[in-house]
């Protein structure tokens, strides 16, 4: 017993280290450069020094940085959690039941916004919303003035964006969640005289509950971290408008050269992934 | 059969060690490649534009080849980088970190140059330009300051300087019942100009001026600078050694980009402004188009027009002109311009220091550094290209020339680059309408404040 488990354990080693290297010694190096004044130039990053808090203070200060966790807020809800995780269930309930040829169609619609990489998705929005782009000339047809998009609602542009990017991943997870709930259920609940709306709401969604919150841990983690996308669509702005603390980040460490303080604005960013991971494991654990 | 067992184990375990280091170990080998021909390779960086860029044109026009004949023991490998003007310098500063990446000659913005020798990331060449003639007397003595660093130390070579100004379309002024040649007095000459274009010439853009933070630096030299310095205040107090972040000045100048973008609707949709992309849209799109009527910009960007450049127009001095940006109510000297450039220098971390000098001296001496500035449309840093055939005879470079007389350089500072990214997200919150004026001078303090400390700035 105790021989086979050393053989296990050299058996994890390879492992163990691979993790050790790629993945746990650069996060213990983030938190402790999020402490230190580390800068990309000037005598900064000649004389590198432990600060304590006072990346965390300035932070905390910044105007700018609670813009932008803000934006993070707006962006996170509407294009995660109410984009992607509400349509998606919507797009997987049409298409439940339908005929493989329409379900294929609408799903190859959907899936080629999920399978085309995030810049490229950045640069065709940005061909859609442009001045003269796709969405301006539609308008144009039913005699409505254009609008420049990217520059009056470039919230809203990113957020349709990122939706449309990301949409047919909850998609995909609810089609095979709703696959699986046993057909004489809802059958019973009809003969019973439910109405679609009751069956929905006191059958169908209790059942795939598990899937809802894993879904919505995956997007809302997924969304924390796009930067791509936002990046190229509005560069963070106009001004702040679409300062996502991805972007701020980026700003802080590679425009503004202070990578201590980017460090810690990384940090930040973590500490909300967790916390909303640990909120909706949670909650599953409780409801499911 | 349990000891076999053992064995095994530790023979995956060994084997996945090994495979590990290797996979890790393999990345380092690429260093000193040319080695093998018994020549020494020198890298020389510096940023493209793309596949039109000049300098790289240059560059393979056969001056490597020259050098390479007459220094048989050295090889030059040209490596642009295609980048921004924000992300080339990150770029470049993360390839010095290291003597595996570092190149051996790098190009550097003077706005950037006392910041990464501060850094560390530079070498001191003040031994070489000692025994080199032409330095003393054949550069242009007020532009030594922007390669020196903070300690007194010579940081880099000169290589291109430049003067700014309004560059207006002719046609179109003249449609409009303006004078030309344009030389407007004040700011508001310069407002009103634009007021009645916008009046007379509708579908006509009256007024470009940078003002999208993802222009860069471009942001704080041709827009904000150029009006600053044009008021009686400055950026930084030379003698407090403080940065002025709220004076009278400040605010008239956040006043007339709030005046043009946002009250008088003078400048140019926000899409193209905000676009990383504004000048080269401005100088190759609009202005040949006629949608342009002037724009303040640097004055190698009239070479966009030429019959190399990338939007040629013909008879370009004809249609085209270059004015004086004026003072603020036109007090003395009557025009500014902001004046600053581009520098040659060695990387702490290269690994062949002496070969890259000897490129730089070939790269520098009178008729290569003047060769290069004509084909870029650039002013050059040597005071003796006027002696060059066809230097002074370029179009627009004896009115680029004369600006010099009342050009301002940039704060010497290492901390410009802090300063600067907060004035360029200022600037475009301004235009874009998102912080009035008052309330910009506000927040440029506070950023300023929190990023340096409040003993680095003062209020006037």
């Amino acid at each position: 017993m105790k021989r086979k488990s050393r053989g296990a354990f050299l058996f994890l080693t390879p492992s163990v280290l691979l993790l050790l290297i790629f993945f746990i010694v650069p996060i213990i190096l983030t938190i402790c450069f999020a402490f230190t004044n580390m800068a990309l130039t000037g005598s900064a990053a000649r004389n590198l020094q432990f600060i304590g808090f006072q990346n965390f203070t300035n932070m905390f200060q910044d105007p700018d940085f609670r813009i932008s966790v803000w934006r993070t807020l707006v962006f996170l809800i509407f294009s995660a959690v109410i984009g992607q995780v509400v349509l998606g269930f919507i797009l997987a309930l049409l298409m439940k039941e339908k005929n493989v040829t329409f379900r294929r169609i609408i799903g190859i619609i959907v899936i080629a916004g999920w399978v085309t990489p995030e810049i490229v998705v950045a640069f065709c929005m940005v061909a859609f919303f442009s001045d003269n782009g796709s969405l301006n000339q539609i308008i144009g047809w039913f005699g409505i003035s254009p609008v420049s998009w990217l520059f009056s609602f470039p919230m809203v542009s990113v957020i349709i964006a990122n939706i449309w990017h990301g949409t047919a991943f909850s998609m995909m997870v609810y089609q095979s969640a709703l696959d699986e709930i046993p057909k004489d259920i809802e059958e019973a609940a009809t003969i019973d005289g439910a109405s679609n709306f009751k069956i929905l709401s006191y059958i169908t969604i209790p059942m795939v509950k598990g899937s809802i919150v894993t879904n919505m841990m995956l997007v809302t983690l997924q969304t924390l971290g796009v930067f791509t996308l936002i990046y190229t669509m509005t560069g963070g702005g106009p001004g702040t408008a679409t300062q996502t603390l991805p972007v701020f980040m980026y700003n802080q460490a590679f425009v503004n050269y202070q990578f201590g303080y980017g460090t810690a604005i990384s940090l930040v960013l973590l500490v909300i992934g967790i916390v909303a991971s640990l909120f909706y494991m949670k909650s599953m654990k409780v409801k499911v | 059969m349990k000891i076999n067992k053992f064995k095994v184990s530790m023979t995956a375990a060994m084997a996945s060690l090994l495979l590990l280091t290797t996979a890790c170990s393999s990345g380092n080998s690429n260093s000193g490649s040319g080695a093998a021909e018994g020549k020494q390779e020198v890298t020389i960086t510096f940023r493209s534009s793309g596949s039109e860029d000049t300098l790289t044109k240059y560059f393979e026009s056969g001056l490597i080849e020259k050098f390479e004949t007459d220094n048989p023991d050295i090889k030059i490998k040209i490596a642009p980088v295609l980048a921004s003007e924000g992300d080339y310098t990150s770029k470049i500063v993360l390839q010095m970190k290291s003597p595996d990446t570092a190149p051996d000659i790098v190009a550097e913005d003077t706005s950037i140059i006392k910041s990464d020798a501060a850094a560390g990331y530079l070498e001191p060449l003040d031994t070489q330009v000692a025994g080199w003639s032409d330095w003393k007397d054949k550069f242009i003595e007020n532009l030594k300051a922007g390669v020196t660093g903070e300690d007194g130390k010579i940081y880099g070579i000169p290589a291109t300087s430049d003067t700014r100004g309004i560059w207006y379309n002719k046609e179109l002024l003249a449609q409009a019942g303006l004078p030309v040649p344009f030389k407007p007095a004040s700011w508001d000459e310069v407002l009103e100009a634009a007021r009645t274009i916008k009046d007379k010439l509708p579908g006509v853009t009256p007024l470009n001026m940078i003002v999208g933070k993802s222009s860069g630096e471009g942001v704080t030299m041709q827009t904000l600078e150029m009006l600053l310095y044009g008021t009686n205040d400055t950026l930084y107090n030379d003698e407090t050694k403080k940065w002025v972040v709220s004076s009278p000045g400040l605010l008239d100048s956040f006043k007339f980009i709030d005046q043009l973008f946002n009250v008088d609707k003078t400048g140019p949709t926000m899409q193209v402004a905000l676009n990383g992309q504004a000048g080269s849209i401005a100088f190759q799109q609009l202005f040949p188009q006629g949608k342009l009527a002037m724009a303040v910009d640097g004055s190698w960007a009239g070479s966009t027009w030429f019959e190399n450049g990338a939007a040629p127009i013909e008879n370009v001095a004809d249609k085209m002109g270059f004015a004086p940006f004026p003072t603020q109510n036109g007090q003395e000297p009557g025009a500014i311009t902001m004046s600053g450039g581009w520098a040659w220098s060695i990387p702490a971390q290269s690994q062949n220091k002496e070969a890259a000098w000897k490129f730089m001296e070939f790269l520098m001496n009178q008729e290569n550094a003047t060769g290069r500035v004509m084909a870029e449309g650039n002013l050059s840093p040597r005071n003796d290209s006027v002696d060059v055939a066809g230097y002074t005879d370029r179009t627009y470079t004896a009115e680029a020339q004369a600006l010099l007389e009342v050009a301002k350089f940039r704060p010497a500072n290492d901390e410009y680059a802090t300063v600067s990214a907060q004035i360029q997200s200022i600037v475009e919150s301004i235009a874009s309408g998102k912080l009035t004026p008052e309330d910009a001078v506000k927040q440029l303090k506070d950023n300023v404040v929190r990023a340096l400390g409040e003993d680095k700035v003062e209020v006037k």
